[in-house]
């Protein structure tokens, strides 16, 4: 392929991804447990009259619609931060136990203090997902080399599950603090309003600028890390702000979420498959595209069980595990 | 085990005359300490000397605890008292009620269930070659568990039936993992990724029916989801035992088999095993042990992982150590149910969630000690 047509391939897909979100968008906007026709919902979002259809679709969806989107950005771009770093395609932060740690930390927290302020978990959050972080990645590679892809995904796996019994314990055994935290802990967006959403916005967004920043870097280190030095990247330095990348948005998307898994893992893959291994160009897709499967799973959450709602990780389950299966199945999980 | 009439024991240590060990024992050296011969006429059979001594200590402290089960409680009771009312003699009718209607069934569940959880984590561990390919790892609890809410929800049916739905659950579960890891072999790492992806869609599925059922209904699956035995009675427990006194001998029968496939599929080959057909036999049976343990208990978590793991660091076996392996389970799930039944007295813990977050710290240390010694 010339680099014409690769440039031209490469920015259409970037078109497609934006059209699509933007499609999602509207159509998390539109649905819900309260029918309102799609012209009216059009018109109430640039007029917003005062009725009640106007303050379900401006109180309610825009809301939740804006943060499963700067949900998705950060799962999806901490999911391509971590398998371009690991050169690792099962690199997840649900599956690597990121999020899990996170969403114990949170947990420990307000069993602890009892404070439900966002404000005052997020800080938790963050210092759970560092932790889980360093934890899976002495784990799976023992401190001494690179780790595969299996024994990594294993490491993670072992971590996440530990750590959901024990918020597990947590949960049961204080059920009056927890009443309202049971549907965090599955993952949801629902019901979180403006204040979450600025609480963790700036956040993500530091997070998403440091992933751009790291791209040409991790471009260097997809050629094995000797090579990457000799072509002038700093490993260490590039290693540490990867990973503080990853913590700020796997940390800040649990925050507000709770634990959401599988989102971080496909979305980068079919992002590869259209653009390229080219670190630049997928981060940007995948910051377009993750936010597109959240939603899209958070609109299924509520249509199929209606007029009950899922929670959105029950359903980023349901759409990524088998994504995980045929990963695995290939014949070998090849590294990056 | 039994020792019949003519059967004599002979240890085949440099002590033993040399006409009651086989030659090639006596000349193996420093292993003659290590086992134990029983003959029984022409039948004879090898045991490592500390995989028994290990076992009879299981043994020992799992009975201990069941009989610690049966005094403590809101109502205490004295030794005497408890043996007294479990074999009708006492004179307190209260006391006899509440050991033999409440406290011994529970007790028998839980150590049936424990070994069941037990032999059925040495099989799949054995067979993947991965501490982590365990039946609660790999969906196969998970599927249980979508089989038992799927007839509790779905078509509101009663115990006998939703241990049915679970064992069909279980099997079910366990045939799409089998499946979808085959490629051309079952490689170990394959196998548990492809069940922890199998387990999450399950997982999921589960979540989707609670949210689609009745409020009581809910409830009813919410309790079971957690593991627990709080409200075991006789026919749960007599249940369970049977099925472990069909299915417990049919394992420790394949163990050995299982011992000579470990060593590699080719090389039991060569040795007269039939690899394929003994590997679909181990898995009917481990996962008909975990089946009937859901069906009994709910999924009662990380015990399947823990025992085998645990018995095989006290035996120090090259084998597979199925016995030590079932004791263990029986061993902690007993103990895990006393604590969750006492820890917050009067509020009694689902034993599930005792094993979890216990056994989810032992998972991890045990990950952390392993590929430290050996970075393959």
């Amino acid at each position: 392929m010339t680099g014409q047509r690769l440039w031209r391939r490469r920015a259409t897909g970037l078109a497609g991804a934006a059209t699509a979100l933007a499609v999602f968008s509207l159509a998390s906007v539109a649905a819900g447990s309260n029918p309102i026709p799609l012209g009216e919902v059009w018109r109430l979002l640039f007029g917003p009259d005062g009725s009640f259809e106007s303050i379900i679709v401006h109180e309610q969806r825009i809301p939740r619609t804006l943060l499963a989107v700067a949900v998705g950005a950060a799962l999806g771009t901490a999911g391509a931060l971590m398998q371009s770093l690991t050169r690792n395609p099962l690199a997840d932060p649900g599956i690597l136990g990121i999020n899990a740690g996170a969403s114990l930390a949170v947990v420990a927290a307000v069993a602890v203090f009892g404070v439900t302020s966002v404000w005052f978990y997020l800080w938790f959050a963050f210092a759970g997902a560092a932790f889980a972080a360093v934890a899976v990645y002495l784990l799976g590679g023992a401190g001494r080399r690179s780790p595969t892809p299996a024994r990594l995904a294993l490491a993670g796996i072992a971590i996440s599950m530990a750590v959901a019994a024990i918020v597990e314990t947590v949960i049961l055994a204080d059920q009056k603090a927890f009443n309202e935290f049971r549907f965090w802990a599955a993952g949801s967006v629902e019901g979180r309003g403006y204040p979450v959403l600025w609480a963790v916005a700036g956040f993500i967004c530091l997070g998403l600028l440091m992933a751009a920043a790291c791209g040409p870097a991790l471009n260097a280190m997809a050629l094995g890390e000797d090579t990457g030095r000799a072509l002038g990247v700093h490993i260490g330095r590039t290693r540490v702000l990867v990973m503080f990348a990853v913590t700020l948005l796997a940390g800040a998307a649990t925050a507000a979420a709770g634990p959401i898994g599988f989102i971080g893992l496909g979305v980068p893959y079919l992002a590869r498959a259209i653009c390229g291994p080219d670190a630049r160009w997928v981060i940007p897709y995948t910051v377009l595209a993750a936010p597109v499967v959240l939603l899209a799973a958070d609109v299924l959450a509520r249509v199929v069980v209606a007029p009950q709602e899922l929670q959105v990780g029950i359903m980023s389950a349901i759409l990524g595990a088998p994504m995980f299966i045929a990963v695995v199945r290939r014949r070998r999980i090849e590294a990056l | 085990m039994k020792v019949s009439g003519g059967a004599n024991v002979a240890t085949n240590g440099p002590a033993s005359s040399g006409s009651a060990s086989p030659s090639w024992a006596s000349r193996a050296g420093p292993t003659n300490r290590r086992h134990v011969v029983v003959r029984a006429g022409t039948l004879a059979l090898r045991f490592e000397r500390r995989a028994l001594i290990v076992g009879a200590v299981l043994m020992t402290a799992a009975a201990a605890v069941a009989a610690a089960a049966l005094m403590i409680g809101d109502y205490p009771l004295t030794p005497a008292q408890a043996l007294g009312s479990l074999f009708g003699f006492g004179d307190d009718p209260l006391a006899r009620y509440f050991v033999q209607n409440q406290r011994a069934p529970r007790v028998v569940a839980a150590a049936a269930v424990g070994a069941a959880l037990g032999m059925s984590g040495c099989v799949f561990q054995s067979i993947s070659d991965n501490p982590l390919g365990s039946p609660d790892v790999i969906g196969f609890t998970t599927g249980a568990a979508t089989g038992a809410l799927a007839q509790i929800i779905v078509f509101d049916a009663g115990p006998a039936a939703i241990s049915g739905g679970a064992v069909a659950g279980g099997f079910a579960a366990a045939t799409a993992v089998y499946l979808l890891a085959w490629r051309r072999g079952l490689a170990g790492f394959r196998l548990v990724l492809v069940g922890v992806g199998v387990a999450a869609l399950l997982q999921a599925c589960n979540a989707l029916l609670i949210v689609r059922a009745s409020l009581t209904a809910a409830q009813t699956a919410a309790v079971w989801l957690a593991g627990s035995l709080n409200a075991t009675t006789w026919t749960e427990a007599s249940l369970v035992t049977v099925a472990l006194a069909v299915l417990g001998p049919a394992a420790l029968t394949l163990s050995r088999p299982l011992g000579t496939l470990m060593m590699g599929d080719d090389l039991a080959a060569g040795l007269g095993v039939r690899v394929e057909r003994r590997r679909l036999e181990l898995v009917a049976v481990g996962v008909a042990l975990v089946c009937v343990a859901v069906a009994a208990a709910g999924p009662v978590a990380f015990v399947a992982l823990a025992a085998p793991q645990l018995a095989k660091r006290l035996t120090r076996t090259a084998g597979t150590g199925m016995a030590s392996a079932g004791s263990m389970g029986a061993l902690l799930v007993l103990a895990a149910d006393l604590v969750a039944q006492r820890i917050f007295a009067p509020t009694q813990l689902p034993v599930g969630v005792v094993t979890g977050s216990l056994g989810g710290v032992y998972l991890i240390w045990l990950l952390a000690r392993e590929w430290r010694r050996n970075p393959a």
